[in-house]
């Protein structure tokens, strides 16, 4: 499989750093690594969810107990997120750190995925999420610890978009 | 169709309202928030205002991030619907310390009483239990529910009550409690009770 472990690597190593110590996801293709990851840490709890909206509800929960979590989805799996991020974390004033990988854009080859591509950012944007993209490995522990601290500090969720040249590695 | 309801929410919060003192309390939106507030707020009870259907999810985030602690989720027939294949993430990682209730009024009742799904026959325990859930009942009448409540309480495992209850509610759903008052003084709540090292042990 194409996806880089190496880069997955990195991405779950700066959430360790910046404290997540639970993490909620579904599975999809370039988040394998991430997610096995997870579930061989035994300093991590890992919840797999049936729909990625109850991440939000998780997260949440994890939240006002004293935890800091991370939230693995594909833009799609945010998509179906939007009224728990509205009604609950926004409603809330709940920190989210949404990693999202952003499946449909340059280089998508799947014909299935590009729709969602094409409204991944109108929709962050739309919802005020602040975002930042992860495209490559030098600058992914300073992002996710930026969006983490700004996530902590705005008491608002904030997305990182895995981007296609980060995760994977068959030049497409 | 199920037999007529012989008892309501109300009823059934306060014949347990004693039992909420020490432990980590989530409510739907609607009725159940002000009913239960009516009662008596108090800091360990937090009230979901919207995201229906997440009341659940954020049981399940608590429990499994403060394992020490139980956490009771007052749910309802038509939430619960609304994050069904949330049963089957509850039944996966079933906390022991988790007690998940549905108020199941076979309705819709704070937006003008349309039936829901139950009201036809979908049995909340049921899918409950085939999703996983290892402990499950269903209460048609207050002692009934008084009973299921304690043995889940005493049980230390996951188990999801639903108490079949009238269609009755407040005459009022927006109480004197801010949404983010109520928030900020749960988190704070919870901070304040935190065992040494408890989420990372």
């Amino acid at each position: 499989m194409p996806v880089s472990t190496a880069n997955s690597r990195l991405i779950y190593d700066a959430l360790k750093a910046c404290g997540v110590r639970l993490v909620s996801a579904l599975p999809e293709t370039w988040l394998v690594h991430l997610m096995r990851m997870a579930e061989d840490d035994p300093e991590m709890i890992l919840v797999r969810l049936a729909k990625e909206e109850e991440g939000v509800g998780i997260s949440a929960g994890a939240h006002l107990a004293g935890v800091q979590s991370a939230m693995l989805m594909q833009n799609h799996g945010f998509l179906a997120s939007i009224n728990g991020i509205v009604s609950c974390a926004q409603l809330y004033r709940i920190p989210l750190l949404m990693l999202i990988s952003y499946r449909g854009e340059f280089g998508e080859r799947d014909p299935w995925q590009t729709e969602g591509g094409g409204v991944t950012e109108d929709l962050l944007r739309a919802l005020r999420i602040p975002f930042s993209y992860l495209d490559h490995s030098d600058h992914v522990a300073r992002r996710i610890a930026k969006g983490q601290t700004l996530a902590a500090s705005s008491n608002k969720p904030v997305a990182l978009l895995l981007c296609r040249d980060l995760m994977w590695e068959e030049a497409s | 169709m199920s037999a007529a309801a012989t008892f309501r929410r109300l009823d059934a919060l306060q014949a347990v309202y004693s039992r909420l003192e020490n432990r980590i309390v989530v409510t739907i939106m609607g009725a159940v928030a002000a009913e239960l507030q009516s009662i008596g707020h108090r800091p360990n009870f937090f009230y979901l205002q919207h995201a229906m259907g997440l009341a659940s999810s954020m049981g399940l985030g608590i429990a499994l991030s403060r394992p020490e602690r139980q956490v009771v989720v007052f749910d309802g027939d038509g939430s619960i619907l609304m994050n069904l294949g949330g049963l089957t993430t509850l039944a996966r990682y079933r906390p022991r310390n988790l007690v998940h209730v549905v108020f199941d009024n076979e309705s819709l009742l704070s937006v003008g009483g349309f039936p829901t799904a139950t009201a036809t026959g979908s049995d909340i325990a049921g899918i409950a239990a085939a999703a996983g859930v290892p402990r499950t009942a269903t209460a048609r009448t207050l002692d009934e529910f008084t009973r299921a409540f304690d043995e889940a309480l005493a049980a230390g495992q996951l188990t999801t009550i639903v108490a079949k209850v009238e269609a009755v509610g407040p005459s009022a759903y927006v109480t004197g409690l801010s949404l983010l008052e109520n928030r900020f003084e749960f988190q704070k709540y919870l901070k304040s009770t935190r065992a040494p090292r408890a989420a990372e042990s």
